[in-house]
């Protein structure tokens, strides 16, 4: 057999293309409900680290060091597999949701709390001295600035959480590579991995470039 | 006369150093007081605490109004009143000229988009750079930031306020364009707190000018008293040194 008949077959290609795609779909719709979720609730536990009271402010920094220290494939076995012993069985899909979102909003909390703390000290005292409350000094004030700086560190949190929804083929996820495994099984051809490689670089590709774009802008601008 | 600002036994530390030391102050409505003195002697320590962006120790009282200055929910009435304009301008970066002046107004006033738009406008008229409204803080020159940052401390509508070395880190060709519109405000009987290094805009336009050294007020008294008649050796020490040059 050549290599392009092993690797880069066309039939088997076609035949499994749309069980791939169906894997695809599930890839993305987990890693977007992962990072829109792990978006808000990273935001929510920033600001909790850094406003909250005191014992509010310890278990948000608990939150954060724990979720940023388990390895997720370990956190996914242990929510899929563990948790039904306490009566919570969750789906694949839940499970997989639950774990990319809280290493992601753990990872997402250190980032806004790093483009908080980022905003000049005189942004917050001038909004102070206007009579702004709280929440009025941050939601136009700090965040907006603060969002600024977040953008590229946040899109690079983006796409490692879509690389590691792949992990979530371990708790029988019908995701882009469980079904690209399985339609390798079935043909007995490596061709469908490959398919699925290419496709996951096709989505996070232009995200790595994304990231560099725009962190050189804010570079430039920071330095204006 | 009732006095507006009322500071009674005022101590501040920043840990072991005493910042300011049994200060008393009265201001009084329409009042411009003009704080000069040397570096670190406690004047931006002075006007911060009447809005409380520093705290102060237990014993010491601020009043603004007729309301006690502290960390309860009359803070942000309080600092609604109390416009501050600061060395550093502080401008929000992300909004416009016309957005700066007019935010405060439409969030805590709860005016409408269009009076706070107006009212922005019309200030921004007032201290020279109308023209500007549109563009970013950072389109403009440091003179005209800092009017910016008066037309939106102006825009509250304040009863007091408070200039914290308003000139200080302006290009010396631009801080008469912001000394001018100061000085038309203490024309129209705003209430002002001036900490300056400008003596000539503390002769010319304070009814009160405050010498401090060591975080206490050393003297206070018309211009004339303080610039031509001191009568501390401290105060005429530091003004020689000044002059001087």
């Amino acid at each position: 057999m050549s290599l392009v008949e092993t690797f880069f077959n066309w039939e088997v290609f076609v035949s499994s293309f749309p069980l791939l795609l169906s894997g695809l779909r599930v890839t993305i719709s987990l890693g977007a409900v992962s990072i829109v979720a792990g978006l808000v609730l990273g935001l929510a536990i920033a600001l909790i680290r850094l406003y909250g009271v005191r014992p509010a402010q310890l278990v948000a920094r608990l939150f954060i060091d724990l979720f940023r220290s388990i390895p997720i494939l370990v956190l996914l076995i242990v929510v899929y597999y563990a948790l039904p012993f306490v009566g919570l069985s969750l789906s694949p899909f839940m499970s997989a949701a639950l774990s990319l979102t809280l290493v992601s909003a753990a990872y997402t909390a250190e980032i806004f709390r790093a483009g908080i703390e980022a905003v000049p000290r005189g942004q917050f005292e001038a909004s102070f001295a206007l009579g702004l409350n709280y929440r009025q000094m941050m939601r136009d004030v700090i965040l907006p600035q603060a969002i600024r700086i977040v953008i590229p560190p946040l899109t690079g949190n983006c796409i490692n959480v879509i690389k590691d929804t792949a992990l979530a083929s371990v708790v029988a996820m019908p995701d882009l590579i469980k079904q690209a495994t399985q339609a390798q099984a079935l043909e007995a051809n490596p061709t469908p991995l490959i398919a699925a490689a290419l496709m996951y670089i096709a989505i996070l590709l232009p995200l790595v470039y994304l990231v560099g774009r725009l962190e050189k802008k804010s570079r430039r601008e920071y330095t204006q | 006369m009732t006095a507006v600002i009322s500071i009674n036994h005022l101590s501040k530390r920043f840990g072991t150093f005493l910042a300011l030391d049994e200060i008393d102050l009265n201001i009084e409505t329409g009042e411009v007081v003009c704080v000069i003195g040397p570096s670190g002697s406690g004047k931006s320590t002075l006007i911060r605490c009447i809005n409380l962006l520093e705290s102060f120790e237990h014993p010491s009282t601020v009043v603004v109004d007729g309301t006690p200055v502290k960390k309860d929910k009359n803070l942000t009435s309080i600092r609604e009143n109390v416009g501050m304009v600061f060395q550093s301008f502080n401008l929000f970066p992300h909004l416009t000229v016309c957005q700066n002046v007019s935010l405060a107004p439409m969030r805590v006033r709860k005016k409408t988009k269009d009076q706070a738009v107006e009212h922005a406008l019309a200030l921004l008229k007032q201290v020279g750079i109308e023209s500007q409204a549109d563009k970013y803080p950072d389109q403009l020159s440091g003179g005209q930031q800092q009017r910016v940052a008066i037309a939106r401390a102006l825009a509250m509508e304040p009863k007091v306020l408070l200039f914290d070395e308003p000139t200080s880190s302006l290009d010396p060709e631009m801080v008469g364009e912001v000394l001018d519109v100061m000085r038309q405000l203490a024309k129209s009987g705003v209430t002002m707190v001036v900490v300056t290094h400008e003596m000539g805009f503390a002769r010319e336009v304070a009814d009160r000018v405050a010498f401090m050294d060591n975080g206490k007020i050393i003297e206070i008294g018309t211009p004339s008293d303080i610039f031509d008649n001191a009568q501390e050796p401290r105060t005429r020490h530091f003004l020689s040194a000044i002059l001087a040059h």
